[in-house]
């Protein structure tokens, strides 16, 4: 199949307009730019003021004797490049979901993957705190697939049905049991404070440390999701017509879901439970650049880590010099969103 | 057909009395379980005024207002959870998945967090503005539940429970920015208290919490008739002459009242209102004024046998009995869905 056929089929059968395209290139040009500044003011913002010459020194010409340095080369910068990667991870986790299940609502926190891979950190924190970085990281993914595997095997196994709210469903349910099993874990071995933090979500007080480990696994999920963007494309216009233009669907359902995995839990081992970013972003992006999934997935990469430094750098002015979790910056914001779409989906149900 | 009834009678008479004496049974093994074992004889003479020193104090000022508030709770939020089925004709509802707890444990949280944090649970004034507080909470959050989901005049069933799960995401978030604040000794305190736990040990909590359910209970299987009609369907209870509105307000006013006043002393207890209805209509049929009473009693007694379960489960420490309830009822939720 050539790459023309492709997306003449998706141009004719979404009746896009030429404009979102030229908006799409606008989005991958420009976004870059963007997402430099946000980072650049957001590690200006904070308790204590920087120059901004300051923050130009602080990341390139690192000196450990001087105060300004340390606070913007350990604390401001781990904490903006988080932002900007668990951001993209999660939309991209995200864009991918919708696009291979034909679902609005699929997204890594209201499929269950987020809850799945918060539990098993609860375990590793409860029965082997002296655990790295890294195998937190590891019980991180295998929590990820456990909770999408519990959620999608519920809704293989239910009896037909409109399986769009039924997703939404399963995922509350295994949400809500997971999470009243950490609580258990968390009260029994006076973890949970600690576990709350995951559980409120923040980049603050991220280490390089942390971020070594995960900033490499989101790039290369995000690249592997960019390659596979043509084939979603196909995928999000049916199961039939994806098939018929001779497509493996199998192989690429797979390859989805482990990109999924490995963003979600490697976004989650970061920064916890961050809600709504990974279901609100890709329709954004959806409505910014049109259906076609090869300019989605880098879009919404782009835009949801706009997003996520737009809602840390909230998180810390809302109550200066006090910080609101960020997942709860999300969730205010991603609630009426969601809402609305529950009220459109279950308009047409 | 009057055969067919009067079998039904007598099933619904056994089943009652069956309920009421496991009721019993299991209100003599939760006096006994616990961190202090009492010996049977002793709880016995303690009962009839022999001065058993520690035993006597533990029993009455502890354990037996803990035991009845579990019975309470239980009923309420299984009645509030009965009448929601009953209203949105969705086999899915329940106070806790919906929101309306989340709204009450909000406005606790918030209060507690506003009038500081030392007076958590404690204080004497508490036992009057909680469960007003709660309520408060449930009805915001049912309000906006209620217009959010309702389009072009009607509520589908799907897009309510939906709507739910967003309000119970908002107030949860709500909670959690407050709970950050608070130190870690309040935050776990609080926490036990939003996974449901039942607290309050105390003689006026049992009070305070039995007037609001000795008038809502009785009342809602006094309007139970309507939920027999609604299950008809919409036109045809407009067509019997029902105000199908008025009605459904007013029942629902009646489950957001038990959900709150339940929600202040219990905590966030979700999936027992959903639970317990639905083996009342399987064990009965699908009149509603046989299934609420019943409903009332199957959950005094899930929630009795689940608090027992969460004192004993991690001896000497308490799991939060919503947690137990989550556990147990999460799964059920779960074979539902696949089912419908």
């Amino acid at each position: 199949m050539k790459k023309a056929e492709t997306s003449e089929v998706i141009q004719s059968i979404h009746n896009e307009k030429p404009y979102k395209r030229k908006l799409a290139y606008l989005i991958l040009i420009f976004g870059w730019m963007a997402v430099i500044l946000a980072i650049v003011s957001s590690i200006y913002i904070g308790a204590s003021h920087v120059h901004y010459a300051a923050v130009w020194r602080g990341v390139f010409f690192y000196d450990p004797t001087n105060s300004a340095d340390v606070i913007i080369h350990d604390l401001r910068l781990p904490r903006a490049l988080a932002a900007v990667f668990v951001g993209a991870g999660l939309a991209v986790s995200g864009s991918i979901m919708q696009g291979m299940t034909r679902n609005p609502l699929a997204s890594p926190s209201i499929l269950g993957v987020t809850s799945g891979a918060l539990f098993f950190m609860a375990i590793a924190f409860a029965f082997f705190p002296h655990l790295t970085y890294s195998q937190t990281l590891l019980f991180s993914f295998v929590g990820a697939g456990m909770g999408a595997a519990l959620v999608f095997s519920i809704v293989a196994a239910s009896r037909g049905g409109n399986t769009t709210v039924k997703l939404a469903l399963a995922g509350a349910a295994i949400t809500s049991l997971l999470s009243a099993l950490s609580t258990a874990i968390g009260l029994r071995f006076n973890v949970s404070k600690d576990m709350s933090y995951w559980y409120a979500g923040g980049v603050s007080g991220i280490q390089f440390q942390q971020l070594k480990y995960a900033i490499p696994i989101i790039i290369i999920g995000i690249l592997i999701g960019i390659m596979l963007s043509r084939s979603i494309t196909v995928l999000s216009l049916g199961e039939e017509v994806a098939t018929g233009l001779g497509q493996k669907t199998k192989v690429v359902r797979f390859v989805g879901i482990i990109v999924v995995l490995l963003l979600t839990g490697a976004a989650v081992s970061i920064a916890g439970m961050i809600g709504f970013i990974g279901l609100v972003i890709p329709h954004i992006t959806r409505f910014l650049v049109g259906s076609d999934y090869r300019f989605i997935i880098p879009c919404s990469a782009i835009i949801g880590a706009l997003a996520l430094l737009g809602a840390d750098m909230l998180s810390r002015m809302v109550n200066a010099p006090f910080e609101t979790p960020v997942g709860a910056v999300t969730a205010i914001i991603g609630v009426p969103f969601f809402l609305y779409l529950a009220r459109k989906e279950g308009g047409a149900l | 057909m009057i055969d067919k009834y009067a079998k039904n009678t007598r099933k619904y008479i056994l089943l009652m009395i069956g309920l009421f004496i496991l009721l019993l049974v299991m209100f003599v093994v939760s006096i006994n379980t616990g961190f202090m074992k009492i010996p049977l004889t002793e709880v016995w003479s303690a009962f009839f005024g022999h001065d058993v020193g520690d035993q006597r104090l533990t029993l009455f000022e502890f354990r037996l207002p803990r035991i009845i508030l579990a019975m309470l709770i239980g009923a309420g939020i299984a009645v509030a959870g009965g009448i929601l089925q009953g209203i949105t004709k969705n086999p899915l509802a329940d106070p806790g998945i919906i929101g309306i707890n989340a709204g009450a444990s909000f406005a606790v949280v918030l209060y507690t967090f506003l009038s500081g944090s030392t007076t958590f649970l404690t204080g004497t004034l508490s036992i009057f503005v909680m469960p007003f507080t709660a309520l408060v909470g449930a009805f915001i959050a049912a309000i906006l539940i209620y217009t959010i989901a309702r389009r072009k005049g009607a509520i589908t069933p799907i897009r309510l429970i939906l709507v739910g799960i967003g309000i119970n995401a908002a107030f949860a978030s709500g909670t959690l920015v407050l709970q950050m604040k608070m130190d870690p000794q309040d935050f776990t305190k609080t926490l036990t208290w939003i996974s449901g736990s039942i607290w309050a040990t105390n003689w006026d909590f049992v009070l305070s919490t039995l007037i609001w359910l000795v008038i809502l209970i009785p009342l809602a299987i006094y309007k139970s008739r309507f939920l027999n009609v609604f299950s008809l369907g919409d036109s045809i209870s407009i067509g019997l002459g029902v105000p199908l509105e008025k009605e459904r307000l007013k029942l629902l006013i009646i489950a957001v009242g038990l959900a709150g006043s339940c929600v202040a002393v219990g905590g966030g207890i979700t999936f027992l209102g959903l639970i317990a209805p639905h083996i009342a209509r399987r064990l009965i049929g699908s009149n509603h004024g046989k299934i609420l009473p019943l409903t009332a009693l199957l959950g005094a007694c899930i929630l009795l046998i689940a608090d027992t379960l969460a004192r004993v489960v991690m001896s000497p420490m308490e799991l939060p009995v919503g947690i137990v309830i989550a556990i147990l009822g999460a799964p059920y939720f779960i074979y539902l869905l696949m089912k419908v």
